[in-house]
């Protein structure tokens, strides 16, 4: 008896939590802060320098957000979460958003009841593998010894790729990406698998980076993108949007350098006037001042440019575009048109 | 008989040989290492290998930890000033790549509080000595720093978080009211019910007056420092931080609980024997979870409940039940004559627990009770599997700079470093402390 009462307050207080949380806006506008969750520290995704200035690709994502509501890229609270701690911190109301490479799975997104708000980056695991070994394609890694993360999706791709392909493996468990760096260079497995991304920023850090090889076979889809808490989508549209407007900003050619420009007055693409707020309001549709993408363009830059300067081809990461291109140069960045 | 025995002996020496030095085999480091190292063939080998073993061991060491490259930028740039310096062996350059202390030693210790806030935790840091010393060194310092010893409770996490002074003041008011509460009312209405009285009152205060009493003073006389968010903690401050504030409420919680355990009162020792056997059969982990992520789920909206003061408040519960049942041995330990004696001489009972009990059992507790402590603060890097960024959690952040990926052995050295100051020197204390407290004649 006394159970049912207890469970029945806890459902009574679970309601009222999600009904005071609906309206995340002017939470956030109340606090002055947005809160978003990101990663301990991945190479270039997100990583705070040394002095405590976050920074990475997943970062830039939620200073965007920041920006589009605040004007401000700083006004920002990161809350640094583990693989393990992410979902509760979002589902609780601890973050206001997540972005924190987090692959967009049907089970999150509709069990887990999160929002998937878009694809900031498409990933896909991989191998890499030493020169020496003599390996051109995964294919061949029949009896290899394979480092691999426990508890991971990446340890279910590797084992059904395997079973597809009908060769075997030992697996090297291993916990961290430090971890499974150090085990691999001391030669304790034969491959590593994990995101191709984590691969590359992982050979780069090698003292020799061309002595190792990442193969060319990608095992499984890893759509990585920002998430919100089902039960506000007004909140979800601002997240979506903000991150549709860098995308498209590099579609349309508007940069960091020629926003204010562009902004200063109607120019002669429609499209480029209604994300700039010159033309329309879409602005005042989120609840948001006219100027909002220009905020995110002018302080965070484009898709490109945030590419670029994190986990670009100039940086020590060293990433190609792909996947990740406009679906105008082949890749499958597709924004929504802006009308 | 005597005769007999003059007869038999030629010469008798009738002056004493003046004292002679020791042969030189059994003095000095000789004789040192003759008794300690070389006693028979079986240690002798054991010595022998120990000793190529260490020198291996340093010979492999030294050369690593002796590497020209602290004002590296990067593991790359490590690597060229490695192989600039001739450092080249059969796995490429070899050295450690002391760089990333040079740069990242700060945020190692503080973690992301603000650069020029830093006197704030190391004020505190230096005052928690100053607190200490009057506890700790009881017979060299003078006894009125007890004093400062009961305001800095109030005053550390003023430093720390920074905010009005106002609200440190109020909530030690609150303390003020409970004390004032059972001295004069006890007189007046008896001593339970002056205990339940004051208690009454000090809650009223602390959950309804204080916050109003704080904001109206604040308003008149606004004396405030800026207010650091706990977002903002990391680092060995952040171990610290966690470490003495538990440290210093699982001993009394401790007592508490150990007493309450061998209490003949069935609900007080049935409550405490839930507490204490509960926390101990759940992994420290799992608490840290439960105050990450749970608590916040069950709590009302809207409330902000510091995530370091539920991790605080957990560390807290789970020392004081191990706590509780290191003093609990030093109370069996005593022996029955002991609580005899006390309720002989007519003592009550918290007056023979003070005055008997308590400081024979303690005694007895100290390294149980130091390595409980010591246990506790290595047990708070545990709170960067919830996301906390301590040394450990920080050391994955600074691995995510790309300059410094692939770094392990020099971070965590520094770390083991830092912490192995902190325990050793808790070690030595209580190795002082029982040498001081030794009344036997052993």
């Amino acid at each position: 008896m006394k159970k049912t009462v207890f469970l029945g307050a806890l459902t009574v207080a679970g309601l009222a939590a999600g009904a005071a949380a609906a309206a995340t806006l002017d939470d956030v506008k109340a606090r002055g802060k947005l809160n978003c969750g990101v990663a301990t520290g991945v190479p270039g995704f997100a990583a705070p320098d040394a002095n405590g200035e976050w920074a990475g690709f997943d970062v830039s994502v939620c200073r965007a957000v920041a920006a589009a509501i605040f004007g401000d890229p700083k006004a920002v609270e990161f809350v640094p979460t583990t693989g393990k701690t992410r979902f509760t911190a979002l589902a609780s109301g601890e973050i206001d958003m997540l972005a924190r490479n987090t692959t967009w799975t049907f089970s999150r997104d509709v069990d887990l009841k999160f929002e998937f708000v878009g694809v900031n980056y498409y990933d896909g695991q991989g191998f890499i593998a030493p020169k020496a070994l003599g390996v051109s394609s995964a294919k061949e890694l029949d009896g290899a010894t394979v480092c691999i993360q426990t508890g991971t999706t990446t340890e279910l791709n590797l084992a059904d790729f395997f079973r597809i392909n009908n060769i075997s493996y030992e697996p090297v468990p291993i916990e961290t990406n430090a971890e499974a760096q150090q085990q691999y260079l001391a030669g304790a497995c034969d491959t590593y698998t994990t995101d191709a991304s984590g691969l590359a920023a992982s050979r780069s850090t090698f003292e020799t980076p061309s002595d190792h090889v990442i193969l060319p076979e990608i095992i499984s889809k890893e759509p990585l993108g920002p998430l919100v808490r089902h039960g506000d989508s007004e909140w979800a549209d601002i997240v979506r949007w903000s991150f549709n407007a860098m995308v498209a900003a590099e579609e349309y050619g508007v940069t960091s350098a020629n926003v204010e420009e562009m902004a200063s007055a109607a120019g002669d693409n429609p499209e480029v006037n209604r994300l700039l707020g010159t033309e329309g309001n879409l602005g005042e549709m989120l609840g948001l001042d006219a100027g909002w993408a220009k905020n995110i363009i002018a302080s965070v830059g484009n898709y490109g440019e945030v590419f670029d300067s994190t986990i670009g081809e100039s940086t020590p990461i060293g990433l190609a575009r792909g996947l990740n291109a406009q679906w105008t140069n082949g890749g499958l960045l597709y924004a929504p048109p802006f009308r | 008989m005597s005769d007999t025995h003059a007869e038999t002996v030629a010469f008798v020496r009738d002056t004493m040989l003046p004292q002679q030095e020791p042969p030189a085999s059994t003095v000095g480091f000789l004789g040192w290492s003759k008794t300690n190292l070389f006693t028979g063939p079986f240690n002798t080998i054991v010595t022998v290998l120990c000793s190529v073993f260490i020198v291996w061991l340093l010979w492999m060491l030294i050369p690593w930890l002796l590497s020209p490259t602290w004002n590296a930028t990067s593991l790359g740039e490590c690597r060229e000033f490695l192989v600039a310096a001739g450092r080249v062996g059969e796995h490429g350059a070899s050295g450690a790549c002391w760089g990333v202390i040079r740069e990242r030693w700060i945020q190692l210790l503080f973690g992301f509080y603000p650069a020029d806030l830093y006197w704030r935790p190391i004020l505190a840091f230096v005052l928690l000595f100053v607190a200490l010393a009057p506890v700790l060194f009881s017979d060299k310092v003078p006894g009125r720093l007890l004093m400062f010893t009961m305001i800095y409770p109030f005053l550390f996490p003023w430093l720390l978080w920074g905010g009005t002074i106002w609200s440190p003041i109020c909530a030690a008011l609150g303390f003020v009211i409970l004390f004032a509460g059972v001295k004069y009312l006890s007189g007046v209405i008896g001593q339970l019910a002056s205990i339940i009285v004051s208690v009454l009152a000090a809650a009223a205060w602390w959950l309804f007056v204080s916050g109003a009493v704080q904001d109206a003073l604040a308003s008149i006389l606004p004396l405030a420092i800026q207010s650091v968010p706990s977002r903002d903690f990391g680092g060995m401050m952040l171990s610290i931080t966690i470490g003495v504030v538990a440290i210093a409420c699982s001993l009394p919680l401790g007592i508490v609980l150990a007493l309450g355990r061998r209490s003949d009162l069935l609900i007080v020792k049935s409550l405490c024997v839930g507490f204490i056997e509960f926390i101990r059969g759940v992994p420290l982990i799992t608490l840290l979870f439960v105050a990450s992520t749970l608590l916040n789920i069950f709590m009302p909206p809207g409330t902000s409940f510091d995530i370091i003061l539920r991790v605080i408040i957990m560390a807290t519960l789970f020392a004081s039940a191990y706590m509780a049942e290191v003093i609990r041995g030093g109370l069996a330990a005593l022996p029955k004559g002991q609580y005899e004696g006390a309720d002989s001489l007519g003592l009550d009972y918290w007056q023979s627990q003070r005055l008997i009990i308590m400081p024979q059992a303690l005694k007895i507790s100290i390294p149980g009770i130091v390595s409980t402590f010591i246990g506790l603060f290595k047990d708070t890097t545990l709170v960067s599997v919830i996301g906390l960024l301590d040394p450990l959690g920080l050391t994955n952040s600074i691995r995510a700079d790309q300059a410094w990926n692939g770094i392990v052995w020099e971070l965590y050295g520094f770390i083991a470093v830092l912490f192995f100051i902190f325990c050793f020197g808790m070690s030595r204390y209580s190795m002082y402390l029982e040498n001081r407290l030794k009344t036997d004649h052993r």
